[in-house]
């Protein structure tokens, strides 16, 4: 298991500008300090004035979680290690001794079971999260999720609500092997009943954590590995995120680039290079992997005409496959040229560093595949 | 040979010892459990090519049900009953009968249809434990669901209009026959998949425990998880003994052990026949009963209910029983030995407990009558109402997915998808 909890973020070697990160994407790896940004960049720099505390993205897992259990005592967390461990990474430190024992269960190895508890405990009115260590784990609760947590407020004729919350991280990691490297999103995705966000920075990190907990839907977070170490100045007010929309990074003119989770600062650093090259890409973090935010995306696909997909999944059946097919369904008729769909290759994730790295997308691969795109 | 070990398998929780005993092989739980039975039957071998091994009976002795034979030869004081309880009982267990019965001939005049999965032989135990109950306690059960749901309370109208596929279905006739819940008789379903819905009762009584000592509100409110033979080979089962019995949940764990799963002989399956030994080994006491005997399934399970409410955790219960009908109403049932059938028709809980009733003179005979033609007329009542009821319109397709529809998310004109005007109409793009 590689150890996050420590500050090492010689880990986190996604990019240089990802540590310490600030959502303005001029920063370069000792930048001056970066210009304001346009109104209508990341949300969570449009409120400058108001003020903000520097924290790591797991802390702003801890920080939403906390409040809402603060806030409402239905919210409960069941896990493994998340009660006394503190969480394996870290988001629950410190709430055992807060919250209690039974708050914040420390279950045995047995997602299925403590899954399915989970959503007997919604049904009859708490308000749990359950956390997979690693999402790949969740798999072993494929049958409580799909035929429980997405299906059950149906079946029941909508007489029992689940307001559940999975989350834990997934993605591929640094040489964590392919078991642990698994992206269940593209699993999860045709089960039908729930929704999925995927959070990439503390602020929408703490933000989405916030507005899961709130809903009455089930809603799966999903997290990422290499992420948890991102940091960012967030606003020390309260503030809940939409679980449904998208959220635009980097207006532009040329082409339009949807991306989530940890992909976003692989593109974020491919866009570095395309604009010194003279382009203008358009990059928006959908965030919301079910529903699609079709409107955010929409939007954008009217004023570039093209269209780049950077995800993780795996090119078969991906968030981005679905994504592809969905445009292709609503905007056809803005497009100027197919959708390009960069996904991870269809391999199992291998250990050597090496392949490990050629499995997932590179940023020099986005910049080709736009160079290309927008001949 | 095995009893020096087995004697290790200790219960540890102690329990009201009523009835101490000398022998060191009743140090179990069962023993205060009133009801419970003695030698574990020879279980009933179908197949004769099963090897002796199978047959074997333990040398796990739980404690004499003599109380229980002694109370029934003694005067009409020491009754296990009262005559309304006996009334209840009857009614209720008539009631399962009545309206399993009706199902079948439904779906032979195609009213309705899947797989339909009837109760019949076993309504000693969904009788025995659920009238026990109090509103506010769960049941969970399986795709044998009907008469569980009967039971805890659900009017006979709402399920047979649920598997009519109507909208006054409990279930708006989204469920179906393996999906019977009620919110407010607090039947949490009604599952497909066996061992689905273990877990899901075990939080139920999580949430009951939850609300003790967190709220620390004055809830002793109890869940009930009924399963069957095939169930306790499947690893959900077992995880949810484990985390019941570490927290202590208030939750019984019923089995309804009737041989069968489908074609599987419990005894091909099952290295260890004797489910009951299995709560045991995750330290919780493990009883079994004759499941065709709704008095003694009700003693057993007045004291398993009562150690929940108490707080002293989960119990396991195997009750001993048997379908009179196939798997469901698809399954031929050529498999089962007629001569098994046979048997096990002589042991027909509501004839016992008729017979119960009658020879001490807890009621006459024309008095049950009543209440059988009472029933007959509710069940015929119930058809007539699902014939009546509508069928689901197409506005209804869409409802009820999420519980807050903006799940569907954001359309291509930035207005939620379950805005659109065609959403209510069932035709909406999602």
């Amino acid at each position: 298991m590689v150890d996050v909890s420590s500050n090492k973020l010689k880990m986190c070697k996604i990019t240089n500008t990802s540590l310490s990160f600030r959502l303005n994407i001029k920063s370069a790896p000792h930048p001056p300090p970066p210009p304001p940004p346009p109104p209508t960049a990341a949300a969570s720099t449009t409120n400058i004035a108001s003020k903000r505390h520097e924290l790591l993205l797991f802390e702003a897992l801890r920080e939403g979680l906390e409040e809402e259990m603060d806030r409402d005592p239905r919210v409960c967390v069941m896990g493994e290690d998340v009660g006394h461990y503190g969480g394996s990474y870290k988001v629950t430190k410190g709430f055992a001794t807060k919250f209690g024992d039974l708050r914040v269960l420390d279950t045995p190895i047995a997602e299925n079971s403590f899954t399915g508890m989970a959503i007997g405990a919604a049904m009859t009115g708490l308000r749990p999260i359950v956390e997979g260590m690693n999402m790949g784990f969740l798999l072993l609760a494929f049958n409580q999720i799909s035929n429980n947590c997405g299906m059950l407020h149906y079946t029941s004729g909508g007489q029992f609500k689940i307001p559940i919350v999975i989350r834990g991280p997934g993605g591929v990691g640094r040489q964590l092997g392919a078991e642990h490297s698994q992206r269940l999103e593209s699993y999860f995705q045709s089960i039908p009943g729930i929704q999925m966000v995927a959070c990439s920075t503390p602020y929408n990190a703490k933000g989405l954590m916030k507005a899961a907990i709130r809903s009455d839907n089930p809603v799966i977070l999903f997290e990422h590995v290499l992420l948890y170490n991102l940091k960012e100045r967030i606003p020390d007010e309260e503030y809940v995120l939409n679980l449904e929309e998208a959220e635009m990074v980097r207006p532009g003119e040329h082409v339009t680039i949807l991306t989530y989770s940890r992909m976003r600062y692989h593109v974020m650093q491919a866009a570095k290079t395309l604009v010194n090259k003279g382009y203008d890409p358009e990059v928006i973090d959908i965030r919301s992997l079910k529903p699609f935010d079709l409107h955010t995306i929409g939007n954008s696909v009217k004023k570039t005409h093209r269209v780049v997909i950077v995800e993780e999944c795996m090119r078969t059946g991906g968030i981005g496959a679905s994504l592809t097919a969905s445009i292709n369904e609503n905007f056809h008729d803005y497009l100027d040229a197919p959708i390009v769909c960069l996904s991870s290759q269809d391999v199992p994730t291998p250990y050597a560093g090496t392949l490990e790295e050629w499995t997932v997308v590179q940023p020099a691969q986005i910049v080709a595949a736009v160079e290309q795109l927008c001949r | 040979m095995a009893c020096s070990a087995t004697a290790k398998i200790l219960q540890p929780l102690s329990i009201r010892s009523a009835e101490k005993s000398q022998s060191c092989s009743k140090m179990l739980s069962p023993s205060s459990f009133l009801g419970s039975t003695p030698l574990p039957k020879k279980l009933f071998s179908v197949n004769k090519t099963i090897s002796p091994l199978a047959r074997r009976s333990a040398t796990i002795v739980a404690v004499s049900s003599d109380v229980v034979k002694e109370k029934k030869l003694k005067s009409t004081q020491n009754l296990l009953i009262t005559k309304e309880e006996g009334l209840v009982l009857y009614e209720d267990m008539y009631l399962g009968r009545a309206f399993e019965d009706m199902c079948a001939q439904m779906y032979y005049r195609g009213k309705m249809f899947g797989f339909v999965h009837l109760y019949n032989g076993q309504e000693a135990v969904s009788t025995g434990f659920i009238k026990l109950l109090k509103k506010e306690d769960c049941v969970v059960s399986t795709y044998r669901d009907h008469v569980h749901a009967l039971s805890k309370g659900v009017p006979a109208r709402q399920v047979m209009s649920e598997l009519f596929g109507k909208t006054t279905g409990c279930c708006r006739g989204q469920g179906g026959s393996m999906h019977m819940f009620s919110k407010e008789h607090n039947v949490l379903g009604g599952f497909a998949f066996i061992g689905e819905g273990i877990p899901v009762a075990t939080g139920a009584a999580f949430t009951s425990k939850y609300k003790r000592e967190v709220f620390k509100e004055d809830c002793d409110e109890v869940t009930l998880a009924f399963f069957g033979d095939g169930t306790c080979n499947n690893g959900q089962f077992f995880e949810c003994l484990n985390m019941a019995t570490l927290w202590k949940l208030p939750i019984v764990f019923v089995v309804e052990n009737n041989l069968w799963a489908i074609g599987m002989s419990h005894l091909r399956s099952t290295s260890d026949p004797q489910i009951w030994k299995k709560g045991p080994a995750f330290g919780m006491p493990g009883v079994h009963v004759d499941g065709m005997d709704v008095l003694k399934v009700r003693e057993v399970a007045k004291e398993a209910v009562s150690r929940a409410r108490r707080g002293e955790g989960p119990t396991l219960v195997e009750c001993e029983t048997y379908r009179f009908r196939g798997h469901s109403l698809a399954d031929p049932d050529e498999l089962r030995d007629p001569a098994e059938k046979a048997h096990y028709a002589t042991r027909d809980p509501i004839t016992a407990l008729k017979k119960y009733v009658i020879e001490n003179k807890l009621a006459s005979e024309a008095e049950l009558k009543a209440i059988e033609k009472k029933i007959d007329e509710e069940v015929e009542e119930a058809v007539e109402f699902a014939d009546k009821s509508p069928v689901p319109e197409r506005s209804q397709l869409l409802e009820n997915v999420f519980a807050d529809p903006k799940g569907f998310g954001i359309g291509p004109d930035g207005k939620y998808r379950c805005e659109d005007p065609k959403f209510t109409q069932g035709t909406a793009q999602v």
